[in-house]
């Protein structure tokens, strides 16, 4: 193998914020005080809180320095199997800072908002067209939301028909999130097994779906990286018992311009804007979670709706079957403007070309590493595949060191241990941003763990070698847990 | 396109490897009857520099400081942030990883939103805060569903001057699975009515938001003293959490969780988001808390580290028994507090504190000498509500001409409030810019 991409250079310790600092330093140019001050009623002040003070380059230095214990994909490689990690373009990042936008103030009156207000009027009309739904709300403020949105959609809706049922069907193949956003809602998730080849039989769901279940939650492309080939057929089954299909649309990325989610029978989409549409993941969100339905459902939207009047834009509370507020505002703004941004680069031809780059990619590292870890289903994927450790575990080497190991070649590991289904799961989203070059050395570097765990498991066992600290204890952290300083 | 790598070689060739003709037979498992028709009908790509035009175009049609003067907060604040944060937050290794699954790759995440879980703690005074939630409106959801968990009642008792929409996402949540949210009333003062809660038995918590929606702060230790009496939580909420750099914090007044929004602390407005869903609680309830923690650890050579950690509260896990359905959370924007909380310090808060309820009591003490006339008696910090002059909205609309916005009026919010006006003054205000208002005003 060519030189490794992971390797080692100095970068340094640095201790907690509050260990540094002298009282009397600032980092903060306060405002002249141009007023007299002003007391307050003893009883109702306090101490003020024990920060350190610091001065600028303090907190300068402190957040550099951690920042290089970080791995990012700005640096590389990082095939999150679900997360859709792609490359989060830069000039993004300048729109989201514009002093319109980042100053906007979410109670001014709508004359003084119309360019936010267009933007989102406008993004509603491009995730319609996009998904091939007819109505969308940007307000849930990340994927989990949307998914709690869309329960409480179709239970708004089931309600308005009379209809009182206290359980959902959820696939195997269902992102994680989905049983405990039904639960929010009141739902009993009702669990259903994919067939053989990975997706969901029309069978399977004849067995489950009756009179008492509101209808299922599907994730398409699944979590095993497949097409639900049979959507439609459920679709239809799932509306002939009363029923209703949230599908959970957070692998949209495998499928713009491609796939008519309309066309395929569901009710209720979520997208994650932090996925499929470039917004970075920031370490874990801000996301944004827009729900999109079809008309039945466009009454039970969350409020305010924003409506167009000759050409301006406002915003209308006057939708009474609206399941209400979920954010405290309209959603998260500053995100939704990154991925504008993208879809307005991008142009119709270019998120189709995205989809399918991010499925050959997948398809290309799956061909390539058949055989070096076991496949469990082996017919093509769409945006990720799911391999297995079922080889490497005679050697006593699991999936969970593997990933480790792969730390030191420099790539973030994929996902692993999900979806349940396989069990020792390593689940791999390359996303269409990452070269061919890159992907083969990535794929280089698994050939190289999947031989080091035949020849020399404990290298694997003690693995990560190169990061800043060594395999973290986590089952000690969570037995007595520290969670402040 | 500039972020697509593949040449059509890469393409062609890779194809080959995975048996395809072309991009299109990749997707061959995808039925004909879910298949797009035609094109997607959107406008065509655009160049970074049309792109650059159509975004100034759109933000420039939106009225935001520093041309407008905003004494405007309701919930969203107009705070200065310094250059040096935004610069910080910038860098891609805290903008383009994802959650810190992988702790050994991702301890600059990890050490950071331990930190911020401290001085929210700390700010709070409460023992413990979790990584961050979405806002402050599910902050607040969550807190009251936390409670219900805790103490297997179904009733919450929230005061009326909680952010009304922040009521309105709570009933949102509670709702479809027939929780009820009894409302408090107010008093003339402009705090919660307390003695309301004589009436109303089996409540899982009592809500308070302090400063309140009408910017007066409350009398925090009563509520605490009066959950105690009906055995409930004490959720204690807030929009502006930089008043605890002055006010007593809730956690010394008996809260058991303190929740709200943290955009004060160095986030943009946005038009309201993203921000920052601060939730603290008392320590014997972490096992309940909803979200993701950031806990201590060593590596497997002893050397001090940091996880994620008590997952199995956690909705990958404990599926339909988890705390809560939320995943991605506002890390980034918990990064952003805790960088703006570490560049103020001790010091800093305070004066910063004082200068904001030192600027809006200059701004109160002028309205009352012009005339104005301030509706409630009790104490505030940055916010406080002023009463209009009759056919004051033309004066309003006058004075939007001019960029200045003079408060948000309340009548949409609370019907019986015609005429009134909620006004607020942060230290981005100056005397000269308030006098100025004062003087529009009695024009």
């Amino acid at each position: 193998m060519a030189e490794s991409l992971g390797t080692t250079g100095l970068i340094l310790n640095e201790p907690l914020l509050w260990e540094k600092g002298k009282k009397g330093r600032s980092a903060f140019s306060l405002p002249r005080r141009d007023v007299e001050s002003t007391p307050l009623d003893e009883e109702l002040t306090g101490d003020g809180p024990d920060f350190p003070d610091l001065s600028e380059i303090d907190v300068v230095r402190h957040y550099t320095r951690l920042s290089q214990w970080n791995f990012c994909v700005d640096a590389g490689m990082y095939p999150l199997g679900s997360c859709t990690m792609k490359y989060n373009p830069k000039i993004n990042e300048k729109y989201a800072a514009l002093k319109g936008f980042a100053g906007a103030h979410p109670m001014l009156p709508p004359a003084l908002s119309q360019g936010t207000l267009r933007l989102m009027f406008e993004m509603e009309r491009l995730l319609a067209e996009i998904t091939g739904m007819d109505a969308v709300t940007l307000q849930p403020a990340a994927g989990a939301q949307g998914e709690l949105a869309g329960m409480l959609l179709i239970h708004a809706y089931q309600q308005s028909k009379d209809m009182d049922r206290s359980k959902i069907i959820v696939p195997d193949t269902a992102h994680g999130t989905n049983p405990a956003s039904a639960a929010l809602c009141g739902y009993r998730p009702v669990p259903v097994k994919s067939n053989q080849n990975g997706i969901l039989s029309l069978e399977a769901v004849y067995e489950v779906m009756d009179e008492d279940t509101a209808g299922i939650m599907i994730t398409n492309p699944n979590t095993l990286g497949l097409f639900e080939e049979n959507i439609k057929a459920i679709t239809e089954l799932v509306h002939s018992k009363g029923g209703q299909v949230y599908c959970d649309g957070a692998n949209m990325n495998a499928i713009m311009g491609m796939v008519h989610m309309g066309q395929t029978g569901i009710d209720v989409l979520h997208l994650n804007l932090h996925k499929t549409f470039s917004a970075p993941h920031g370490g874990g969100g801000p996301g944004s979670g827009p729900v999109c339905v079809r008309r039945h459902l466009e009454p039970f939207l969350p409020v305010p709706r924003i409506i167009e009047e000759n050409g301006n834009f406002t915003f209308s509370e006057d939708f009474s079957d609206s399941i209400g507020k979920l954010h405290a505002f309209y959603g998260n703004f500053g995100v939704i403007i990154k991925a504008y941004s993208y879809i307005r680069a991008m142009g119709p031809q270019g998120l189709k070309k995205a989809s399918q780059l991010a499925v050959l990619n997948a398809n290309y590292v799956m061909e390539q590493l058949k055989g070096v870890f076991h496949l469990p289903y082996e017919k093509p994927c769409m945006h990720e595949c799911v391999f297995s450790d079922k080889f490497q575990r005679a050697g006593k080497v699991t999936t969970l060191d593997m990933a480790k190991r792969l730390m030191d070649f420099g790539f973030h590991p994929p996902t692993i241990y999900f979806p349940l289904i396989v069990d020792g799961a390593i689940m791999i989203e390359p996303t269409e941003t990452e070269s061919r070059e890159e992907i083969d050395l990535f794929i280089e570097a698994c050939k190289t763990v999947a031989d080091e765990a035949e020849k020399d498991p404990d290298l694997i066992r003690n693995s990560p070698q190169k990061c800043k600290v060594k395999r973290m204890d986590e089952t000690a952290a969570a037995r007595r847990p520290c969670l402040a300083g | 396109m500039r972020y697509l790598p593949h040449t059509d070689e890469d393409i062609a060739s890779m194809l080959r490897v995975v048996g395809a003709d072309t991009l299109d037979d990749l997707f061959s498992t995808i039925p004909d009857d879910c298949r797009r028709p035609r094109d997607l009908d959107i406008p065509s790509a655009l160049t970074e520099w049309e792109l650059n035009d159509l975004m100034d175009a759109l933000s420039n049609s939106v009225a935001a400081p520093p041309e407008y003067k905003l004494f405007l907060g309701a919930g969203r604040y107009d705070h200065f942030i310094p250059a040096s944060l935004t610069h910080l937050l910038g860098r891609s290794e805290f903008v383009t990883p994802y959650t810190p699954y992988q702790p050994e790759m991702s301890q600059g995440t990890l050490q950071a939103i331990y930190e911020y879980q401290t001085l929210a703690a700390r700010l709070l005074g409460m023992e413990t805060s979790n990584a961050s939630l979405y806002d402050g409106a599910s902050a607040l959801a969550e807190a009251l569903l936390m409670a219900i968990r805790i103490t297997r009642r179904k009733k919450v008792a929230v005061s009326s001057l909680i952010h009304p929409y922040y009521r309105r996402v709570v009933q949102t949540y509670l709702e479809p699975t027939g929780l009820k949210m009894v409302e408090l009333p107010y008093l003339e003062n402009g705090r919660t009515d307390l003695s309301r809660l004589d009436r109303i038995d089996d409540l899982a918590a009592v809500a308070v938001q302090s400063p309140n929606f009408f910017g007066c702060i409350e009398d925090l230790a009563a509520v605490g003293e009066k959950s105690r009496e009906k055995d409930c939580l004490f959720v204690s909420s807030f929009t502006e959490p930089l008043a605890y750099g002055l006010l007593k914090n809730p956690g010394s007044q008996g809260a058991d969780i303190a929740c709200g929004e943290g955009q004060s602390l160095g986030i943009p407005k946005w038009f309201g988001g993203p921000g920052l869903g601060m939730f603290a609680s008392k320590m014997k309830y972490v096992r309940s808390i909803p979200g993701r923690l950031v806990g201590k650890s060593t590596d497997k050579d002893g050397k001090n580290g940091f996880v994620l950690t008590l997952a199995t509260r956690e909705q990958h896990i404990r599926r339909e028994k988890a705390t809560s359905n939320i995943c991605t959370n506002n890390s980034l924007c918990a990064l952003a507090a805790a960088m703006y909380m570490a560049s103020l310090g001790g010091t800093g808060i305070r004066e910063l504190a004082k200068l904001n309820h030192d600027k809006s009591e200059y701004l109160k003490q002028a309205l009352e000498e012009a005339g104005f006339k301030i509706t409630f008696k009790s104490p505030t910090f940055n916010e406080f509500v002023v009463e209009s002059p009759p056919n004051f909205e033309t004066t309003y609309e006058r004075l939007l001409e001019k960029k200045i916005v003079a408060g948000l009026p309340l009548t949409p919010y609370y019907p019986e409030l015609t005429g009134k006006y909620l006004m607020c003054v942060t230290e981005t205000k100056t005397k000269e810019e308030m006098d100025e208002l004062v003087e529009e005003l009695r024009n």
